[in-house]
């Protein structure tokens, strides 16, 4: 006997269940549409020319010798920021959960800083330090001509963009290694070097491989950077971009958007399939004691050094940016002036009540589409799940440049060019953006909270009489209201910040700051562009102070969840 | 109460699961018959992994059967979906609401069934007075006692009336002697209720002092069927008699049968006992002997040697080897009769209705 039967019983319980079946079928189009197909649109772009098959542009752009070079770079960018991130990582890691520092809790400001700012305000500040005028290059040692734009430059800022998040998923790893495993090797004759190589690292070392791979994507994906200091270093997620504003090479940019697609695709797989399965989770549950941090002067006054300065510089780096929105002119009068913010706030003040209107549409939208999402992957089967599951997820994976050409070349001229739909110039299509970019973040955060749920708490629900819809809203939803609320909060600050994939979205009708400040960079303008990311990173810890605030008074479900 | 208790039946039911290692399907329960008359107690009993758990589950309707029917009163359920089953089921780790307070948990399922308020705290009030924990309506739940805690989930299933209750090995996350008072409290508000209601448990002393009936499974079938004096003195198979209880086993010839007894030769001596067997005479069958139905005496039916003897308190405990295989002997107030130590030579001895073949 096969199992047809429990299978074609489960799809009628289904079938019984009409909100949960319209909700899937919604999401499942809403996935179907704004994620596969303008990644399918590009892909037949690329192959597609006066109406025949062929691969044409891939041989034409391999031909050029500066494209073979793109993609040399944009490999070597992946592989060395990667292993840099994870290093250091690593080592805040490792410094935070095993050594008695005293400076821990800088490491969480560390942390947050990367994820509440705009993308590109390291190389802002990088630029202004140790740029051709740089505050540091040229005032402090007279360096004239100092170039940091380029390959130096460019690992630098996403080294120290990157390392936070490898930093925060090997911190989680290495608190769930039981303390007592080290201790039985150390009380079986290892050194603290022998069980650091033999237990520690081993231990570990999928998880190295995952932030490297993580990192790894994110390097390859970034978009902004490479703009703004990568000077003639150019990557793929520049060359595309160039391609369509430059060249107006349609079919080149999305043969180029394919080939990164590809790559971060086949990143993205063995991150998921290969790495993640092989994470020791298991072998921990929670650490039964605290662990003896090593106390050693040895070791602990090296590794402050190290860490301390390490973090001293990042944060120094973001600090920088309301200064420079207030000195006259970077690297020749570093007089005091109001007069860039001045000019901000009394230009178009559009930009921004744009993009605060967007990011306030699509946050909500997000939170709640990934709850949902969390919640199908989670708790319920269904045909299809498997589907939702691997599209939301790999939305983290596809580059913000290639999702933004795709929205262009699929709704330019309708869905499949059918005149319906058609979104380019419009707010939809950026909020559209907004959502599909910030998604699979909210999707990951809903799975982790909802998976710390006893399923049968649930189950009970629903055997006392309530159908799907009810059992998420009165059961499900007030459990997870925590990662809802900062699932709302992510998305607004990831909108707001958002620049690579709405850079070919911007119209004259809805515009973005993010965008205003790479173009205020680009000609030099850094007050200007300083005075904007101010403002940006301003709004944006508004948010994070209201939510907190909005938490504190609605209650957290923590409180409710952790006693039992 | 006013609904009608309802009976539940089960016609071949099968459920197959994949074995995430092997990716081999195998049957977590495998052709199960059952009838549960309306308004009894019945118990799921067995060892983990028999198929207890899916069963009820199945009943609940979170899991659908590969094979079979489901019957709730007169109606085929299959196809419903658990909202729509006249179920209410008290699960294992409780699965009270954490974001409501005790009163609001038991009101749960009766506002979704749209009740008017009033009526709602009436019903809410009553449930939690019979349940004892008047008083408690505005408490967090995780304000509560264990004890406490599961009579909220009791009161919150009890008081939308379902046909039939279903138990997830309820007690299970409580201490032993809280696990003796609730399961007592358990039977009483069932038997007051007069509610059908089907229990699952891996606690043998559980099973047999709550239920009006026992069904024990192993391996996805039903062993046995039948009130717990049946199961315990009359188990059909060696499963059974060793699941349930202690039991001493011995291979003996049979000699001659009639009717109700036998006569057997172990170890060559004869002996009368209870046959509920189905050898010939000639043939072996498994002799069982709970270890309260022997003493140890100077001269009687068995010969044996002593190699464990330990003081108990309430009892004292043998072992003792007879026709090669270990007796387990407990002698129940002791006092006046002789107490054997290692070593010693002695006779099992027992009347013939407390040994039976099987």
């Amino acid at each position: 006997m096969d199992k047809r039967k429990s299978r074609e019983l489960d799809r009628k319980k289904l079938l019984g269940d009409p909100i949960l079946v319209l909700t899937i079928i919604a999401l499942i189009l809403f996935l179907v549409m704004f994620i596969a197909y303008p990644l399918f649109t590009l892909l037949v772009d690329s192959v597609y020319y006066d109406k025949k098959i062929s691969l044409d542009a891939f041989v034409r752009i391999f031909r050029q010798a500066s494209f073979r070079g793109v993609i040399r770079n944009t490999l070597f960018l992946g592989v060395v920021s990667g292993v840099l991130s994870t290093a250091i990582g690593f080592l805040f890691a490792y410094v935070d959960c095993y050594v008695k520092v005293k400076f821990k809790r800088m490491f969480n400001v560390v942390s947050v800083l990367p994820v509440v700012s705009p993308p590109f305000v390291l190389s802002l500040s990088v630029i202004m330090l140790f740029g051709r005028s740089g505050l540091i290059t040229k005032y402090l040692l007279g360096i004239r001509g100092a170039n940091i734009q380029g390959l130096p430059g460019l690992l630098i800022v996403q080294t120290l963009t990157f390392f936070p998040v490898c930093y925060l998923m090997l911190k989680g790893l290495l608190k769930n290694i039981d303390p007592s495993l080290e201790e039985s090797a150390r009380n079986l004759g290892a050194s603290r070097m022998k069980v650091f190589t033999s237990v520690t690292l081993p231990l570990l070392a999928p998880g190295l491989g995952n932030a490297f791979l993580v990192t790894f994507i994110e390097a390859v994906a970034d978009f902004t950077n490479p703009m703004m200091i990568g000077g003639n270093y150019d990557t793929l997620a520049t060359s595309i971009y160039l391609q369509i504003t430059g060249s107006y090479d349609v079919t080149g940019a999305a043969a180029m958007a394919v080939i990164l697609l590809g790559l971060t695709m086949v990143l993205f797989i063995l991150e998921k399939y290969w790495l993640e399965r092989k994470t020791y989770t298991t072998l921990s549950g929670k650490a039964s004691r605290e662990r003896m941090p090593i106390t050693e002067k040895s070791v602990t006054i090296p590794l402050t050094v190290i860490c301390l300065g390490l973090t001293v510089f990042v944060i120094s780096l973001y600090a920088l940016i309301p200064f420079g929105a207030l000195f006259k002119l970077w690297g020749r009068d570093y007089s005091l002036v109001w007069t860039h913010v001045e000019y901000v706030l009394t230009s178009d003040l559009k930009p921004f009540t744009d993009s605060l209107l967007l990011a306030v549409i699509a946050a909500p939208i997000t939170a709640i589409l990934s709850m949902i999402i969390a919640y199908l992957v989670v708790k319920r089967k269904f045909f299809g799940k498997r589907f939702i599951e691997f599209v939301s997820m790999f939305a983290m994976a596809v580059p913000g440049t290639v999702l933004g050409i795709g929205y262009i070349r699929g709704f330019n001229q309708g869905i499949f060019r059918s005149g319906h739909l058609v979104l380019t110039g419009t707010a939809a299509i950026i909020v559209l953006a907004f959502i599909v970019r910030s998604l699979p973040v909210g999707t990951r955060a809903g799975i982790t909270a909802l998976q710390q749920i006893d399923k049968s708490i649930e189950e009970s629900a629903y055997d006392l009489g309530a159908d799907s819809g009810t059992v998420f809203t009165t059961v499900t939803l007030p459990l997870i209201k925590d990662s809802f609320f900062s699932g709302l909060v992510t998305a607004f600050v990831r909108s707001m910040t958002a620049t690579s994939a709405v850079i070919f979205l911007v119209s004259p009708s809805f515009q973005l700051i993010t965008p205003q400040i790479m173009a205020q960079a680009e000609i030099g303008r850094y007050g200007e562009a300083c005075a904007y990311a101010t403002i940006l990173i301003a709004i944006v810890y508004a948010a994070i102070l209201f939510m907190n605030i909005g938490l504190k008074y609605f209650g957290s479900s923590r409180k409710v969840r952790g006693t039992d | 109460m006013a609904k009608e208790k309802k009976g539940v039946r089960l016609e071949h039911i099968v459920k197959i699961y994949q074995d995430p290692k092997t990716k081999k399907d195998f049957r977590a329960v495998d052709d199960v018959n059952l009838e549960i008359e309306p308004g009894s107690f019945v118990t799921l009993l067995g060892p983990s992994g028999c198929g207890k758990t899916t069963t009820l589950r199945m009943i609940a309707g979170f899991e659908s059967p590969d094979s079979g029917e489901i019957y709730l009163g007169d109606q085929a359920i299959n196809a419903l979906t658990p909202n729509k089953r006249d179920t209410a089921m008290v699960f294992q780790s409780y699965a009270l609401f954490p974001h409501y307070n005790v009163f609001d948990n038991v009101a749960y399922g009766l506002k979704l069934r749209k009740l008017p308020g009033d009526e709602i705290r009436k019903k809410v009030m009553d449930m939690l007075d019979l349940v004892e924990l008047t008083g408690m309506e505005g408490r967090q739940t995780n304000q509560l006692s264990g004890g406490q805690q599961q009579r909220v989930a009791l009161a919150r299933a009890l008081v939308v009336e379902p046909g039939v209750l279903l138990f997830d090995e309820p007690l299970s996350n409580l201490d032993a002697k809280l696990r003796v008072s609730m399961r007592t409290e358990i039977r009483k508000i069932q038997q007051k209720v007069g509610i059908t209601a089907v229990y699952v448990t891996h606690d043998q002393s559980e099973a047999m002092s709550i239920s009006d009936e026992i069904i024990i499974m192993n391996k996805g079938r039903i062993e046995q069927m039948g009130t717990p004096r049946e199961i315990y003195y009359h188990p059909s198979s060696r499963f059974v008699a060793d699941f349930i209880g202690e039991a001493n086993f011995l291979q003996a010839k049979v000699k001659s049968m009639d009717g109700e007894t036998a006569v057997v030769n172990v170890d060559e001596h004869d002996m009368t006992v209870k046959n509920y067997s189905k050898a010939a005479v000639g043939e072996t069958a498994t002799m069982v002997i709970r270890p309260e139905a022997a003493v140890l005496r100077d001269e009687g039916l068995l010969p044996c040697k002593i190699v464990l003897s330990t003081f108990m308190g309430a009892y004292q405990y043998y072992h003792a080897m007879a026709g090669g295989e270990l007796i387990q002997i407990t002698d129940y107030n002791p006092v006046g009769r002789r107490i054997y130590q290692v070593g010693e030579q002695a006779h099992l001895d027992f009347s013939p209705e407390s040994v039976y073949i099987i």
